[in-house]
């Protein structure tokens, strides 16, 4: 499993109701269904990831998120991911919200691009930073709407969510005391656990 | 029949009769007093009977679903492309039954049938079925076949309506339920399509109210009519592009270009004759519908698609009709079917999602319009096949 899931999974109750947006091959999904007698969907859109999902019995709906999730009524479900997805999103702001209108919390997962290295890469070459991390180029790439460990606990701030936790790790998803200690800086992977106020 | 049957072919198979004496009584209030069902099976019913199938057919289908009746036969049955040995209905690891739905006119009870209390055809006798009847017919079938539980029920179109049904009525019957380009009613532009093929029918002067039988004849041009219009909601313009835009003119370089508008001959006529392959192509599907299938039948089914709506007992809220249907759900349309486009699946869906259901969907891609869900579309087929391994598993499972 992917290490990220790892730690998420940690935050998700037995028997309850999760909504998985991009949930890619749905492992996560399989892994709680199968661990936790989780009642979980996944919303997808990529044919490989969906057809992987029918493969292992795991419930997927093909939707595109950033058609907003209306069709999903309020508190529907206990936990709504989001691994990994929402810098790929055209409105994710308005996905987070959309998220704690459907799910009792959310988690969110992102890339943070305030790490040292993309900083560095920045301020010393002067382009977009490129990495095994973040392969793609600026005009290719499907991530749109990159944000730092700091902008996401802005977001939290003004729209008044709840960080019910928040862990940063690095691509092995090792955590430790100096990434705790300087998140924004040093964590390459930002974990968050939220909630309404 | 091919020159040998193919390896991933059921093979020949035999119809079988089901009688029922216990009377039916129907949505409109009518009461059938007895009537028989026609069924085919293939694939074998495990020792613990968890791993049966049921198809619901659409409009123009029967039980014939897979393989072949006997040598001479040219085409194998309506679903072939999915029902066999290794295809995505595994008849290696599930027992299929297909029957032909009351009111139908390839060996079930219907209206080319002889009323016992009068002697004669039923003809327009025949008491209008629901989709609600059709499945209340089909658990008695499945009772007298000794199979506890569907594994499945799995349908496309009119076929994909029984499944709902199946869900809404029997949940405790059924594991699983497999609706394929269907909708949760018909929509006004349906209606319509419907009513321009009934009318044809009955304007036949051949019709003679319903009773053309006893007159030996039948309303040719009227079911011909019905069908050919039929037809062009079936295809899309893509589809129709493709299949009629093969060959290149002398002005047109490619068939992409010609629109689908290949001639017949290769010249126009200037007159209102056949000119193009299309006009001929829906002629012949006319013609050769006509010849097998009964103006009565076609009437009665197209009124169990005008009358399908499972929401009537539930304040109109489709939500609330699934509120018990705790079997699991797999739905999937075709992006260019105009009949029942993909928006109309997604309403399923999403009442699905609101009664809490546990449901996958997916979009195919695919040019050939509503005809789509007949057709060995990889996508669809793999993914009809991986979501029924999974049901195999489990009844597996269940059996241990």
């Amino acid at each position: 499993m992917r290490p990220d899931l790892e730690i998420i999974q940690q935050w998700i109750e037995p028997n309850s109701k999760v909504l998985d947006l991009g949930c890619g091959d749905g492992s996560l999904l399989h892994y709680l269904q199968t661990t936790k007698n989780v009642h979980g969907i996944g919303l997808e859109i990529d044919e490989k990831n969906i057809q992987n999902c029918l493969r292992q019995g795991t419930n997927v709906i093909e939707q595109n998120l950033d058609e907003g999730l209306s069709n999903f009524q309020s508190a529907s479900f206990d936990t709504v991911l989001l691994a990994q997805t929402l810098q790929a999103l055209s409105k994710p702001d308005n996905l987070i919200d959309e998220m704690l209108r459907i799910g009792k919390n959310g988690i969110v997962t992102f890339p943070n691009f305030g790490n040292w290295k993309s900083r560095l890469y920045l301020a010393s070459r002067g382009r977009m930073p490129v990495s095994k991390f973040m392969p793609h180029s600026w005009y290719n790439t499907p991530n749109i709407h990159f944000c730092t460990v700091r902008d996401f606990d802005a977001l939290c701030r003004e729209r008044n969510i709840k960080v019910l936790a928040r862990t940063v790790v690095d691509l092995e998803h090792q955590g430790s005391w100096y990434m705790r200690a300087w998140p924004n800086l040093l964590g390459e992977i930002a974990i968050y656990h939220i909630s309404k106020q | 029949m091919p020159e040998s049957i193919p390896i991933d072919s059921v093979g020949l198979v035999s119809p079988q009769v089901y009688k029922f004496d216990e009377p039916l009584t129907l949505r409109s209030g009518k009461v059938l007093p007895n009537y028989q069902l026609v069924v085919e099976t293939y694939g074998e019913l495990n020792a613990s009977k968890t791993n049966a199938i049921l198809i619901c057919h659409a409009l123009s289908g029967d039980h014939h679903a897979a393989g072949y009746h006997d040598e001479e036969d040219s085409k194998p049955g309506w679903w072939d492309s999915c029902i066999g040995p290794g295809k995505a209905i595994d008849t290696n690891l599930f027992h299929v039954v297909s029957l032909n739905n009351l009111g139908g006119c390839a060996g079930s009870t219907g209206p080319a049938s002889i009323n016992p209390e009068t002697g004669q055809y039923y003809g327009p006798d025949f008491p209008v079925v629901t989709v609600r009847d059709w499945v209340n017919s089909q658990l008695r079938l499945m009772d007298k076949m000794d199979i506890p539980e569907w594994a499945a029920v799995v349908g496309g179109s009119l076929g994909g309506m029984q499944v709902l049904r199946w869900a809404i009525s029997y949940p405790e019957r059924v594991r699983h339920a497999v609706c394929i380009a269907a909708a949760p009613k018909l929509s006004a532009q349906n209606i319509a399509f419907n009513e321009v093929a009934r009318h044809s029918i009955t304007s036949d002067r051949n019709f003679h109210n319903g009773r053309y039988l006893e007159k030996g004849t039948y309303p040719k041009q009227g079911l011909m009519l019905a069908r050919m219009v039929g037809h062009i909601t079936y295809l899309s313009d893509s589809a129709m592009r493709a299949k009629f835009g093969k060959s290149v003119s002398d002005f047109e370089q490619n068939s992409s270009e010609n629109f689908g508008r290949d001639l017949r001959t290769g010249t126009l006529s200037f007159g209102f004759n056949v000119d193009f392959q299309v006009e001929s192509y829906l002629h012949y599907q006319g013609e050769r519908f006509s010849e097998n299938f009964d103006a009565n039948t076609y009437l009665l089914m197209t009124k169990a698609l005008d009358y399908f709506d499972p929401t009537v007992d539930f304040e109109g809220d489709l939500s609330k009709a699934f509120a018990n249907s705790d079997c699991k759900f797999l739905l999937m349309s075709f992006s260019t079917d105009w009949r029942f486009p993909p928006e109309r699946s997604r309403e399923i869906v999403n009442a699905l999602l609101k009664a809490g259901r546990e449901v996958s969907y997916l979009e195919i891609q695919a040019d050939q319009g509503h005809d789509a869900f007949l057709l060995a579309i990889p996508r669809y087929i793999e993914a009809l096949s991986a979501y029924l391994k999974k049901v195999h598993e489990q009844s597996d499972q269940n059996a241990a």
